[in-house]
């Protein structure tokens, strides 16, 4: 869910070359990358097998080397590097090899079954399908890393994380991917403009429909969206269904139960964005996420949906006097969970099952989900970590205004699964998400629309189907 | 062949040879071979299962969509861009004044061909973010912006250009963007193989012609059209390759990579979604693979169509 996308103009030549002979033009480019996957021996750990200890639980050994890759997004690498140095404070005679890319997908999938890197950060718009991974035993479960003991707090690295990040990263009663970072979305929107004109935030759909006339008499749409990546309208759109009926029913759609998406109340919630876009109170135009971005910072719109890595990302070109603050998506009278907020932990890291230096990996997983790296990452990229209190002591009015909103929220998060266990609804939800926005689509057709598109799921064998309990 | 002189062509050809066999021919078999798999991608278990993956190909509403946008593709790459690339090199060779030394091109022509060229140097990649910038689909883009400016096009209503899936012509919007990208791109390769291609015409040809009374319309439909068949032909060939393929500007252009909601979908981004996306490596391959056999049907076809006896000047 929490996938950051990449800045954009940062396409280059070679990785389109590679992807597109990955995508097999004719053929033959697709074959050369099979190739390159056919055939391994599973490998042996060479850099475990130390004496274990308080300090080193996993045993790393003295002198081996670890592959970390970091992905380059959102959210930038500078947090990596400082967690570096923090393990090294540790480890003095390990190696850290790390470098940082925004293809993740491009660059190490065609590795994982040979010789992959020993710790890797799957995350951005190129990242390798999780279900995938863990459906293909690729990837390592991690239980063992939950149970060692924190790098620099009491108890155990469990219990230093914030509720939902365990529940996020596990699958089939496992535990497969670590997120470090904490992401809440909502609608942001200036505080220091809505002071000048007097304007309150609204909480709920009626007081921003009463808003709006006043925003467009000042020149400025009321709202604007990423129009070009399906994934960002679906936040909004999931988090009005959550808010409106309750978390079973976003549970029910997860798990493609029988008219899961007829259940009363869907369409309902869903209406509010329908007259969004028929009341033309989007901005015009179909943006990406740094257009929209940046159109929101240049004051051609008042809100703008995403979530809080938002202001990392846009850092160079945020005007000054500009306070950016987020506030919870708006509720209508009747919602059965107004007050659950859409937050979850994001950027996960995962062991390839055969890399090399698993051990060394968890080691280094465990140094950044410390006090001090979460603290250091909180700092740099003004986004919450998955540790707890990695917030408390940065001064910043976004990473502010998201503490608040997760502090006055009812504890229960918002969240979606079915992207994550199902490729195909993925797509399609996104998909309809863009033609519900675009006008194309109403509620009520955008609902039968995901209603076939899950039972086509629920039918397709090929498939393996995936089950939410949390 | 003498003894020595065998070694000496074996010598220089082994290592190419096997070059190409390890990293093209071998690939492709192995390509085959997954295709009657249910390989996954990301680990080395799989199982046969014969041409299932075949068989599910057919009845994918998917594959059947973006096997049509790729025919829409197939014939109008090549239509316009031969067209458009034919219409410039003519005028830059012999649609200009006649004089004592011969027919020639319109004034400025050597500058044109540089102007038309230009394209072909950049990389697709190049070209399809410059043109993310010209489509952009509010009152900043290159279009929008003048449109708007000169009170075309309303500014609360831009032209959605590669986002937009009404059909045009019963043709999704989208692909008729992304065709005028591949021409404009395209274009200036072919001026410049036609130009040579007319250039080896020899003048008198043209002369004798124009002696008759036949006007440009006719010299360029009785004398240059029948004498540049080949050309063309292998020219229609090489952007029915491209036409095919489509990739990139799918990939950069398109919201959703393939969108909106499927209306550019094309069979390359169909195999990366299944391959990467969706994690079915086999079913991808098998994509691939009846991909592969189509095109090279098609160009056996093409090339047989337009064999003729060739013409020695």
């Amino acid at each position: 869910m929490s996938v950051t996308p990449e800045k954009s103009g940062d396409l280059s030549r070679r990785t389109l070359l590679q992807r597109a002979a990955a995508a097999g033009l004719i053929a033959v480019p697709a074959a050369g990358l099979l190739s390159a996957c056919a055939g391994s021996e599973p490998s042996k750990s060479d850099g475990g097998g130390a004496a274990k200890s308080k300090d080193n639980p996993f045993g790393v050994k003295d002198g081996s080397a670890v592959k970390v890759v970091v992905f380059n997004g959102g959210l930038g690498d500078q947090w990596a590097k400082e967690d570096k140095v923090i393990f090294n404070a540790k480890h003095a005679n390990v190696t850290v090899n790390m470098s940082s890319t925004q293809k993740i997908k491009t660059e190490e999938q065609p590795k994982m079954a040979t010789q992959p890197s020993d710790l890797v950060m799957n995350s951005g718009a190129d990242m390798m399908d999780r279900s995938t991974l863990i459906n293909e035993g690729a990837i390592e479960p991690l239980d063992d890393l939950l149970t060692a003991p924190a790098w620099d707090s009491e108890g155990t690295v469990a219990d230093s994380l914030l509720p939902g990040t365990v529940a996020d990263g596990t699958q089939n009663g496992k535990f497969y991917v670590v997120n470090v970072a904490y992401t809440v979305w909502g609608n942001w929107y200036n505080a220091a403009l809505f002071k000048k004109e007097g304007w309150t935030a609204p909480t709920t759909w009626d007081e921003f429909f009463a808003l709006a006339p006043k925003i467009k008499a000042k020149g400025m749409a009321p709202y604007v969206h990423d129009a070009a990546h399906g994934y960002y309208p679906r936040w909004a759109l999931f988090a009005s269904i959550w808010k409106a009926v309750g978390k079973q029913a976003v549970v029910d759609i997860d798990n493609l139960k029988d008219g899961a998406w007829k259940a009363d109340g869907i369409v309902a919630a869903l209406e509010p964005w329908e007259k969004l876009v028929k009341d033309k109170l989007l901005l015009p135009g179909k943006l990406d996420h740094t257009q929209s971005q940046q159109a929101w910072l240049d004051g051609k719109a008042a809100f703008i949906q995403v979530g809080t890595w938002l202001k990392n990302e846009m850092a160079a070109t945020i005007p000054p006097g500009f306070e950016l603050t987020l506030s919870d998506y708006w509720s209508k009278p009747g919602d059965k969970a107004a007050k659950d907020v859409f937050a979850a932990s994001g950027e996960g890291f995962v062991v390839p099952s055969k890399a090399p230096n698993k051990e060394a990996a968890k080691e280094f997983l465990r140094a950044i989900l410390s006090k001090a790296g979460s603290a250091k990452f909180a700092e740099l990229t003004k986004s919450l970590a998955s540790t707890k209190g990695s917030g408390d002591n940065v001064q910043d009015t976004a990473l502010a205004s998201a503490n608040n909103l997760v502090k006055g929220g009812s504890g229960e998060l918002i969240s979606v699964k079915f992207p994550d266990f199902y490729a195909d609804l993925d797509k399609e939800s996104q998909n309809l998400s863009e033609e519900l926005m675009a006008g194309r689509l109403t509620a009520q057709q955008f609902v039968d629309k995901m209603q076939v598109a899950a039972d086509k799921v629920a039918k397709d064998s090929s498939i393996k189907k995936q089950t939410r309990t949390a | 062949m003498r003894h020595g002189v065998a070694r000496f062509v074996t010598g220089f050809l082994a290592l190419p040879v096997a070059l190409y066999l390890f990293y093209v021919v071998w690939p492709f078999a192995q390509a085959a071979g997954y295709s009657l798999t249910d390989w996954g991608g990301y680990s080395d278990s799989q199982n046969f299962v014969g041409l299932d993956n075949y068989v599910r190909l057919f009845s994918d509403e998917l594959i059947r969509k973006a096997f049509w946008h790729n025919v829409f593709f197939l014939v109008t790459v090549p239509l316009f861009t031969i067209a458009l690339a034919l219409f410039l090199a003519f005028l830059l060779n012999v649609g200009g004044r006649e004089d004592r030394a011969g027919i020639r091109g319109v004034f400025g022509s050597g500058i044109y061909k540089v102007i038309f060229f230009f394209p072909q140097v950049l990389s697709l990649v190049v070209i399809a973010v410059m043109w993310q910038q010209i489509y952009r689909t509010d009152g900043q883009g290159l279009i929008n912006g003048l449109l708007i400016k000169i009170g075309l096009v309303d500014a609360d209503n831009p032209i959605a250009f590669t986002a937009d899936p009404e059909p045009f012509l019963g043709v999704p919007a989208v692909l008729w963007w992304l065709l005028l990208i591949a021409v404009w791109s395209g274009a200036g390769f072919y001026m410049v193989l036609f130009s040579a291609a007319m250039q080896s015409i020899p003048k008198d040809i043209y002369e004798a012609a124009i002696l008759d009374g036949a006007g440009r319309f006719h010299t360029f439909f009785r004398v240059t059209l029948p004498l540049l068949r080949d050309s063309i032909s292998v020219a229609w060939v090489y952007l029915g390759f491209i036409a095919l393929d489509m990739y990139a500007l799918v990939f950069v252009m398109t919201p959703s990579q393939g969108g909106p909601n499927h209306a550019s979908e094309i069979f390359a981004s169909v195999i990366q979604f299944n391959a990467f996306q969706k994690g079915q490596f086999g079913y991808a391959c098998a994509i691939a693979v009846a991909l592969a056999i189509f095109t090279i049907l098609l160009a056996a076809l093409q090339l047989r169509i337009t064999r003729r006896e060739r013409i020695e000047f």
